[in-house]
């Protein structure tokens, strides 16, 4: 742990972003969304279903001050008023905790709809590899849930789980994808568990192995628990990868390979699918509340 | 739909996996489960539908190999009071 | 006649030497990368204690996770062989056997005559076994020989939802941060370490008497929460050898077992 306070080898880079083709005034239904997960939140917001700012963060020790914090980041220089976004749905694991939220709605149907928006409506299969937990989805064409496995029990298989063998191997997170490409594939790290796959990698550095190597090793076992994860429901194609662990080449490359297909390279940062999903939902949620009256 | 609830650790794969399709929400497997481990809720995976359906509960998604042990001893045969218990057929488990 | 019982444990190597079934001394070392080595080391010490040379052993049973790796034993036996032997030769009357250990929880079931009629295995989940009590002392800044006396002055139970060890260390982190007493945690671990294994030993079928062994049994904290959780108090060995030597004694009850005509 003396590693991860004096230099944070687990600490991914934040962002945010405006599109400078689009004005809010010019708009008819302004809905948001925010995932707040374990590790990080984004918050997104929308002009008639169209990506208006977001704001991706690290998730703070307090749930509400994460999401107004991302909220207002994201915001920030736009010069539309918070009082203006007529439905914002809270999604992730902190859903309940966005005070400004309408409705919570569970991340698996906002990751789907939101991979829909992302990829187009031949996405399939969605992967959502995040902090402390990984999910598989099956959708249709209009990104509603067909079937769905989630994995939020054991870090393996998780963001958490890179971080600590980043930490462990002292190289930052944002790098350990690249290195992790050796010319010669080891075998994968036996142990699932990872408290078991840290004494496992230290052993291996013992036996003289380079941190390439081991990480190699590693990323090559996440990637085949995640496919074995995946075969229960089935893999259609498009298949498309979101979440942090999307921006790690070392994993994708290595699922990508051993399910045969190839994910699209995403133009959107990966991360944003939940909250891009939660606030297609708020415009939906606005529409029928529309219709209804 | 097919829900998989459950997990997947070192020890291996422990899912209960719920058929919305066949699920008719009428909560007979929620009462039959001496662990109240089932609970019936509107459809949380399709917000704009209202229907409601039968699913694991937070409190046991993460250790439904625990919860269930009860109606899984190593040596009897074993039966499963929430896949009797439903009449369409919507529930089974993986281990 | 003198024989010699080896469990390569994940984390320790025990040695036990028998003559003529009483305990001449027992030896525990690190299982360090080499576990031959570690195996060699640690039956050196046993026999320097004594003063016996190696010649003399007629007979070595190894068990344990790195059993193989001891080329010198004449025979293996798994754990749960061995654990049923051990416990069999302390009490008599005992019928469901927990033995946690570094990596592995089990749960043994003995019919009258000390023979297995079923057991179960947790393994390849630190969640299950002595590395997540090991992760939370180091997450919590206490030694983990400290954590059993710590936990018992508890004085309220706070939920852990984590199941996870990795999950668990964030969850204590943050605990504390809310400035949770420390005691409180302490119970909360062994609380949730206790409840997967009472579980798992229920699936397998909870007969009295009840003793608990490995290295996690010297935990007087996870032994409470135990009792708490079956109801009665468990049967702790402490004579003529300590939890974690049962499997090297029960292997070394085999081996002098296998001389006499088995």
């Amino acid at each position: 742990m003396a590693n991860s306070e004096s230099k944070e080898y687990w600490r991914w880079t934040e962002s945010r972003w405006t599109n400078p083709d689009l004005d809010w005034k010019d708009g008819d239904i302004i809905s948001a969304g925010v995932d707040v997960g374990s590790v990080s939140t984004q918050s997104v917001v929308m002009v008639d279903g169209e990506l208006f700012c977001y704001a991706n963060m690290r998730t703070g020790s307090d749930s509400p001050d994460s999401a107004n914090n991302s909220m207002n980041w994201a915001l920030d220089g736009t010069g539309l008023p918070l009082d203006k976004i007529e439905y914002a749905v809270g999604t992730g694991y902190g859903r309940v905790n966005v005070p400004f939220a309408k409705r919570a709605l569970t991340e698996i149907a906002c990751h789907a709809r939101g991979a829909n928006f992302m990829y187009g409506p031949s996405i399939r299969t969605v992967l959502d590899m995040g902090g402390q937990d990984c999910k598989a989805i099956r959708c249709d064409h209009r990104g509603k849930v067909t079937a769905f496995l989630m994995n939020d029990k054991c870090a393996a298989g998780t963001g958490r789980g890179m971080e600590v063998f980043a930490d462990l191997l002292q190289i930052h997170i944002n790098d350990v994808g690249r290195m992790s490409l050796v010319d010669v594939e080891p075998e994968p790290v036996s142990s699932t568990c990872v408290v078991f796959a840290k004494s496992e990698a230290v052993a291996l550095l013992r036996k003289g192995w380079s941190k390439e190597k081991v990480l190699a090793a590693y990323c090559g076992a996440m990637a085949h628990r995640v496919v074995t994860l995946l075969e229960r429901l089935g893999v259609e194609n498009d298949f498309a990868i979101t979440g942090g662990i999307a921006k790690n080449i070392g994993v994708v490359s290595r699922i990508e390979k051993e399910l045969k297909v190839t994910a699209p390279e995403p133009s959107i940062d990966p991360q944003l699918a939940g909250a891009i999903g939660g606030a297609l939902f708020g415009k939906a949620l606005v529409e029928k509340a529309r219709k209804k009256a | 739909m097919k829900a998989n609830y459950g997990y997947k650790d070192g020890s291996g794969e422990y899912y209960i996996t719920i058929d919305t399709e066949l699920c008719n929400g009428c909560t007979k497997c929620v009462e039959a489960c001496p662990e109240n481990v089932l609970e019936v809720v509107e459809n949380e995976m399709d917000p704009l539908a209202e229907d409601l359906v039968a699913r694991v509960s937070d409190e046991h998604r993460k250790k439904i190999k625990y919860s269930c042990a009860p109606c899984k001893p190593t040596t009897e045969p074993r039966t499963l009071p929430c896949v009797q218990s439903c009449e369409p057929g919507a529930i089974s488990h993986s281990w | 006649m003198t024989t010699i019982g080896i469990d390569l444990g994940a984390k320790n190597t025990k040695v036990v030497i028998l003559r003529d079934g009483e305990i001449l001394t027992t030896a525990s070392v690190l299982s360090g990368f080499d576990q031959k080595a570690s195996a060699d080391e640690a039956v050196n010490n046993a026999l320097r204690n004594v003063g016996i040379a190696r010649d003399e052993i007629k007979y070595i049973t190894a068990t344990g996770a790195g059993m193989d790796a001891i080329t010198f034993a004449n025979d293996t036996v798994t754990e749960i062989s061995a654990n049923a032997r051990g416990i069999t030769a302390v009490f008599p009357s005992v019928r469901t056997v927990i033995d946690v250990g570094a990596e592995e929880g089990r749960v043994i079931r003995l019919n009258e005559n000390g023979k297995v009629v079923d057991f179960g295995i947790n393994e390849k989940c630190a969640a299950g076994a002595g590395a997540f009590t090991e992760a939370m002392a180091r997450a919590l800044e206490v030694d983990l020989e400290k954590m059993g006396e710590m936990s018992l002055k508890s004085t309220k139970a706070v939920p852990m939802n984590a199941q996870c060890t990795i999950f668990a260390e964030s969850e204590v982190v943050s605990l504390i941060h809310q400035k949770t007493p420390k005691e409180d945690i302490i119970r909360a671990v062994h609380d949730a370490i206790a409840d997967r294994i009472t579980s798992m030993a229920r699936r397998v079928g909870i007969e009295k008497e009840v003793a608990l062994v490995g290295g996690v049994a010297n935990n007087i904290g996870f032994v409470d929460s135990m009792t708490r959780n079956l109801g009665y108090d468990l049967l702790v060995p402490k004579d003529p050898v300590v939890p974690e030597f049962i499997p090297a004694y029960g292997a070394a009850l085999l081996a002098q077992d296998e001389l006499n005509g088995g």
